[in-house]
């Protein structure tokens, strides 16, 4: 298989606007012709949604959830990138393209970067003509913050629920479309799979949550906004309701999966505490501002952290990264707090975590400005923990936060499978093998209003006067029959084990050896162990209710399955990948002194992987990578 | 610690539903609600019995999905807390617990503790927003915000839809998550072209709803886990009478 990421040729900054120009354009009376679907409502598919039928289609939008407005993109905290350079401090597009890109480790398409950079200056004005309170100053103008160790104030926020404030803006422009009838919203209802005919996208078939009805739906194009996969590792701090099944299904009707081992291992989280977790929250990165990350010197020290001296303190980033110091990125940050956990110097009653300790802080600016800036943090640590950190240092440790890899597409968002499009964090293309902070929702935002709107036209200007696909069509019927017979599977089975009892099964086993740091052992176990405990599931699993109902257990059970699948198709990837980049870390593959080695001689490419069936090899195609503009260095944080 | 529980069981809308018991005889103190009640969900599905169906995502107090009455009080004892940040710790061994989903007209059962809360989008679906098409924003700092108006229009913005003002209120009433949009977009500059249409539009729709009326009761700003103010209903109910004259679209 041929991949064309169909790059449009010229200079760099001229690419986009080139291609916009070159793309062909549906005439306003004939947008409405169109039918487009959406799965998913958060930011990329709530913008898209919104947008596109603000240009005259006609959208069925999808979520899982009871409203659009609890997408999960309402869960971030920290901020949103652009290259306003409001604060005159150097920033540019190209900068911001730069830094992506080195973020990145090298592993991103340069074209895609330097678009998203471009648009980012769009999002501000779009986000606060909505109504997007940011953050302002007293002159009423717009705050600015460095975030995840970027050199410039770039990052637009507000207060620590900058995620909630700009879906919300997304959801209003979304309901302002719902009432004007072009968007017709389907809440609570899941996308079980993808119907393609001739080699095209043609529709979808979904689930009612509620009544647990199967339907038809057809479109001319299906746009899967449905974010990522961290859920594969069960304890993440996405959504206990995120999955990979919309974009599972896809992968299983032959479009492309690239990049699956990239994955984001948060640095600053609560750690779990006990077997009962459900879920881990996030502690914004921005607390690493002012915190000052540590561990006991000496391993299995039991002391509390008051009763440890300032002599017998490690504090291990700033000792090992003089210049950026606590602000390292992300991957960094994590990979070290592991190391240290490793030595058996973590801290804690399970001794799974670091130190994030404010005391310098506060005794340099005093509790009130602390409290200023970090007040809702501090008092939703305290009421997870029941430990105050104004007065005892906090504890953290690294969790599964965000999936670089997705479904591949080119560079108009497409995937191989002609009509079907993914956006937002259900892609892969804009973050490499590591994701900059605040950059996620720019990049939802970036695709839902300002990119997939005019690609997509492109695709639909060349199937003007096709029409519909009847729904009647033998391949939906097909389709809705295959869902109708898992799920009756799924029912069928009455094993003995809880859903929630593999899923943590399977989690656990990821996380040991497809987690922070990975080997070629640990990476063979996996692959070989996971057909069979998905053989167990299939075996043992017990599914209560039926069908025909609201049934949360069902739902889980069809999530799950789809995880077990992904979750090998990640391990190949990373076994297959023998070098570390990015949040890929092969402990075969390092530098004298610990850090990610890259191999651009051999792995200089996006892997993306066609599936083949639980159990059998999949087959690799490579899009090899060119960085013209960005030449590739091996990132230092000294 | 063990903790005995009265949970609402109800298998769909036309079922009248019951209060079932329940013994929990190993609860950790760390756990969350949430996680209390998948550990009774684990036990059910285990004995064969149907696990309670409950509404719940992010797990974090921010996506608005869950949402329970707890002896009486939306989202349980804590004030400023959601369901899902509530932990067991404030629990002592031996505590007797009735767990119930929000009670409202306006949100009938789903299952169990799941609550259709539907008409909330059909309020904001009727006027808010703002009408501005993608693409045709002017640049951002065009238009300075004095910071207190920022920050007031955010306070009302905090709200998470969660439902518990409309499930405290006596009266099941919408006014606090009504005027917390209406505010938070009327406050803006950015909101001044459609705000009174907005407000005419978005109040008509409220009272469409199966939603009560509003006597001052202030059940719902205890309620609010995001704190919010019910100086917004007072601001609501200013800038609803001054539409009757200012919105030239007003005819009664």
């Amino acid at each position: 298989m041929e991949l064309d990421a169909k790059i449009p040729s010229g200079p760099i900054h001229e690419k986009w606007d080139r291609h916009r120009f070159d793309m062909k354009l549906v005439n306003p009376a004939n947008k409405r012709k169109f039918d487009v679907i959406v799965v998913g409502s958060g930011l990329a598919g709530a913008s898209a949604s919104a947008t596109l039928a603000e240009l005259g289609y006609n959208v069925k939008c999808f979520c899982f959830q009871d409203s659009p407005r609890r997408a999960h993109s309402i869960a971030a905290q920290g901020g949103i990138n652009a290259a306003k350079n409001y604060q005159n401090d150097g920033d540019s597009v190209f900068r911001l393209f730069y830094d992506t890109v080195k973020g990145g480790d090298f592993r991103s398409r340069e074209a895609n970067v330097h678009r998203l950079a471009q648009v980012s200056v769009n999002i501000i004005d779009q986000a606060v003509a909505q109504g997007v309170p940011f953050a302002r100053e007293y002159s009423g103008l717009l705050d600015n913050r460095s975030f995840g160790g970027a050199q410039v104030s770039r990052t637009f926020y507000a207060r620590g629920q900058t995620g909630q404030q700009l879906l919300l803006g997304a959801y209003q422009a979304l309901a302002r479309q719902i009432g004007t009838g072009k968007v017709r919203m389907f809440p609570r209802t899941e996308m079980l799979d993808i119907v393609v005919i001739d080699g095209q996208a043609r529709g979808i078939i979904t689930r009612d949550l509620v009544t647990g009805k199967l339907e038809r739906h057809a479109g001319d194009a299906v746009v899967l906004a449905t974010g990522g996969y961290s859920n594969v590792f069960y304890l993440s701090t996405n959504a206990k309701g995120c999955n990979v099944t919309a974009v599972w299904r896809a992968a299983r009707r032959g479009a492309l999966f690239a990049n699956p081992c990239y994955t984001q291992i948060h640095p600053t989280c609560i750690p779990a505490s006990g077997d009962y977790q459900s879920k881990l929250t996030l502690m914004s990165e921005s607390l690493r501002n002012d915190g000052r990350i540590w561990v006991p010197q000496k391993p299995g020290d039991d002391r509390v952290a008051g009763q440890i001296p300032e002599g017998e303190r490690d504090y291990y980033l700033e000792r090992r990264y003089p210049a950026f110091g606590n602000l390292v990125p992300r991957d960094v940050a994590s990979r070290n707090a592991k190391n240290m956990v490793d030595e058996k110097r973590g801290v804690g009653p399970t001794k799974i975590g670091v130190y994030l300790d404010f005391k310098d802080a506060i005794g340099r600016d005093g509790k009130n400005a602390i409290e200023a800036r970090y007040g809702n943090l501090f008092e939703m640590y305290e009421r997870i923990t029941g430990e105050d950190p104004y007065s005892a240092p906090m504890r953290i440790y690294p969790a599964p936060h965000y999936t670089m890899g997705g479904l591949w597409v080119d560079y108009n968002l497409m995937t191989n499978i002609p009509g079907l499009y993914a956006i937002g964090e259900a892609n892969f293309s804009d973050h490499g093998a590591n994701r900059l902070g605040a950059s996620a929702l720019m990049q939802g935002l970036a695709d839902g209003y300002f990119v997939l709107p005019y690609t997509i036209g492109d695709h639909l200007a060349r199937h003007l006067g096709e029409g519909l696909v009847s729904t009647d069509d033998a391949a939906f019927q097909a389709a809705e029959e295959g869902v109708h017979r898992r799920t009756e599977r799924l029912l069928g089975i009455d094993g003995s084990r809880t859903v929630d009892s593999f899923h943590r099964e399977l989690g656990r086993l990821c996380w040991e050896n497809c987690g922070m740091s990975r080997n070629r052992a640990g990476l063979e176990a996996a692959v070989a162990r996971i057909p069979e405990l998905k053989e167990e599931f299939e075996n043992d699993v017990k599914v209560l209710g039926s069908a025909e109902s609201f049934n949360q257990s069902l739902e889980k059970a069809g999530r799950l399955e789809d995880f077990f699948e992904l979750a090998e198709l990640m391990c190949y990837d990373a076994l297959e990948r023998r070098e570390s980049c990015g949040g890929h870390f092969r402990e075969e593959h390092q530098t004298e002194d610990g850090e990610a080695l890259r191999d651009d001689e051999n792995f200089q490419y996006v892997a993306a992987w066609e599936f083949k069936g639980q159990g059998e090899t999949p087959t690799l195609h490579k899009e090899p990578l060119e960085f013209e503009y960005v030449k590739p260095s091996q990132r230092s944080y000294k | 610690m063990k903790l005995t529980l009265n949970v609402w069981r109800q298998d769909g809308p036309g079922d009248s539903g019951r209060m079932v018991r329940y013994e929990m005889p190993d609860v950790n103190p760390d756990m969350s609600f949430l996680e209390m009640l998948d550990l009774l969900n684990e036990g059910l599905i285990e004995k064969g019995e149907e696990p309670v169906s409950f509404d719940h995502d992010c797990r974090e107090g921010i996506c608005g999905a869950c949402g329970v009455m707890i002896d009486g009080r939306a989202h349980g004892p804590l004030p400023g807390t959601t369901t899902c940040q509530l932990h067991m710790r404030h629990y002592k061994d031996g505590d007797e617990l009735t767990i119930e989903p929000w009670r409202s007209a306006a949100f009938p059962v789903v299952k169990d503790l799941v609550v259709d809360r539907a008409a909330f989008d059909r309020i904001i679906e009727a006027g808010g927003y703002v009408s501005v098409n993608t693409g045709s924003a002017p640049d951002a700092n065009l238009t300075p915000v004095p910071k207190d108006v920022a920050d007031n229009a955010f306070d009302a913005a905090t709200c998470i839809g969660c439902g518990a003002c409309v499930a405290q209120c006596p009266n099941g009433a919408a006014q606090l998550f009504t005027s917390a949009k209406v505010s938070h977009l009327g406050l803006l500059p950015q909101g001044q072209t459609e705000r009174w249409r907005r407000v005419r539009h978005m109040v008509a729709t409220m009272e469409d709803e199966a939603f009560g009326s509003c006597t001052n009761f202030t059940e719902c700003e205890a309620a609010c886990p995001k704190g919010i103010s019910i100086d917004f209903i007072a601001q609501m109910n200013r800038d609803f009478v001054r539409a009757r004259f200012r919105d030239p679209e007003a005819d009664d």
